[in-house]
């Protein structure tokens, strides 16, 4: 079953800015994260009580998380997180086998009338987004939805545009792009790989 | 998992775990929601095949996939080409002609869904055969019994009366057993099957030194339709003897609770403020049966065609 995050990376994968082809290391995501936290805390100007952030599993959610504890820090205001599976929802279930479930947490007081950032690590075809809106709709009404991503790679499918971009990243189709988040696979990290490199683990590959 | 659920046998642990964890995370996804429906199984058929009369669990399965988006049709035998004499598998042919992608049957005739499936290419889920299994009770039970007490693992479970006719009971032991849980069988001699012994369960014959020792008291309907022989002397002296009064529920644990598959004979196998009182999880379960079988239908029809 798809999911279950692989162990901490070897030690060939390394931490630090000296690993080779890493797109973004650690520290660069936490200035990536630091970034995004400051957008979201100027766009959303008079009313940050009502932002909830809403990751999409598996690593949306710890993202989602950090983003708000980032913009709680910067500003003050308690930020509410969530997170919504969108695998009842996705469009290419019939395409591989059947994929096991995610949590979906809301806040208590639900997205009626507030402010949802959906939070993913990878824009990619824009898929995973539009099963997030229609999980999104079926859980409530909210005033308005934004999107926020770590890396844009291009190559939509959809017409869907994120509002908050830690990084855009020009790929060509073939490439898979990773992102590996402490929470999840033991390290920050993204990178960039070619077709032909052995796809290591389950990592946050965009599809 | 496998493409049809048969029997209780057909999950492994893994499996059985898996079904428990996705249907724990459905109710999680659908509680406090305006729109209890989900996309996932647009554009399937699930083809409700009930040869035999059936309230929860036909309402059940029909809500579980309604609630994933699935097209039901409901076939009971009466009312059809059945009881013109079209025999189980020209029926099963035919539904499946008209595109059905999975059927879900229930059939007086134990082993009736071993056959359906042998002879259809879509899933075949086991709703009820004859007295021999009822999988997806058992899942609920055991779902219901890990959301009471937040555990499965050396559980004490009692499952008492009518043994010999209940396929609840024999789905139950072969899961709970798979689950770790520890099952004891009570009942009168006379309502044991033969080959008792070779079940993974503990047998016993008096209900009153059980029931201190246990987690949960599984109550079995006294099934008066299957009931070909005197099994016992009367409803009363049966009664006294296994059914479960105030008196006896006193005796269970602090954490105890009373489960029932229903449909209940109040006053028979189970009084009427037993059945009422708090311990009792008997209108939980039902509730459960909906996200068990959402889960168990994601999990047959959710992914590619295998």
């Amino acid at each position: 079953m798809a999911g279950s995050p692989p162990a901490a990376s070897s030690s060939r994968e390394a931490r630090g800015p000296a690993a080779p082809g890493a797109l973004l290391t650690a520290p660069d995501v936490a200035r990536v994260v630091d970034r995004m936290a400051h957008q979201l805390i100027e766009k959303a100007a008079n009313g940050l009580a009502d932002l909830v952030l809403v990751g999409i599993p598996t690593r949306g959610a710890p993202l989602a998380r950090r983003l708000a504890a980032r913009v709680t820090a910067f500003s003050g205001t308690p930020i509410d997180v969530g997170t919504v599976d969108i695998t009842l929802y996705r469009d290419d279930l019939r395409l591989r086998g059947v994929r096991a479930l995610e949590d979906t947490v809301l806040p208590a007081g639900g997205i009626d009338g507030r402010l949802v950032v959906l939070v993913d690590d990878v824009l990619f075809s824009g898929r995973s987004v539009r099963a997030a809106l229609d999980a999104l709709r079926d859980l409530g009404r909210p005033r308005a939805v934004q999107l926020a991503v770590l890396v844009d790679r291009g190559h939509r499918e959809l017409p869907i545009r994120a509002d908050y971009v830690g990084k855009n990243v020009p790929t060509s189709r073939g490439q898979s792009v990773r992102v590996r988040l402490a929470e999840t696979d033991g390290v920050d990290e993204v990178r960039v790989t070619e077709p032909e490199e052995p796809a290591a683990g389950t990592t946050g590959e965009a599809r | 998992m496998k493409r049809h659920l048969l029997e209780a046998g057909d999950l492994d642990r893994v499996d059985a775990t898996l079904v428990l964890d996705t249907a724990a995370q459905i109710e999680a996804a659908l509680t406090g929601r305006e729109v209890k429906k989900l996309p996932t199984l647009r554009g399937r058929t699930v083809v409700n095949l009930f040869y035999e009369d059936s309230t929860r669990t036909r309402i059940s399965f029909e809500l579980a996939a309604k609630r994933l988006s699935a097209d039901v049709i409901n076939f009971s035998a009466k009312g059809s080409s059945v009881s013109k004499g079209e025999s189980l598998k020209d029926t099963a042919l035919t539904l499946e002609a008209m595109g059905s992608d999975a059927i879900v049957i229930r059939h007086g005739a134990s082993g009736a869904p071993h056959q359906l499936a042998s002879w259809v290419r879509g899933s075949v889920v086991n709703a009820g055969d004859g007295t021999h299994e009822h999988p997806t009770q058992a899942l609920l039970d055991a779902y219901t019994i890990r959301r009471r007490l937040g555990r499965l693992e050396g559980v004490r479970v009692a499952i008492v009366g009518d043994v010999l006719h209940s396929r609840v009971a024999r789905s139950n032991v072969v899961l709970l057993h798979t689950l770790g849980a520890e099952v004891t069988l009570i009942a009168p001699p006379t309502l044991l099957p033969v080959g008792i012994g070779s079940w993974p369960a503990e047998v016993s014959y008096d209900l009153d030194a059980v029931l201190p020792k246990v987690d949960v008291v599984m109550m079995l309907r006294v099934q008066a339709e299957r009931m070909t022989a005197s099994f016992f002397p009367s409803a009363r002296e049966y009664s006294r003897r296994y059914g479960l009064d105030a008196r006896r529920m006193a005796v269970l644990g602090d954490e105890a609770i009373v489960m029932h598959p229903g449909p209940m004979n109040r006053g028979m196998e189970i009084a009427a403020d037993v059945a009422d009182s708090v311990r009792s999880t008997i209108v939980e379960q039902v509730g459960n049966g909906v996200s068990v079988r959402m889960a168990v239908l994601y999990l047959l029809l959710g992914g590619a065609p295998s």
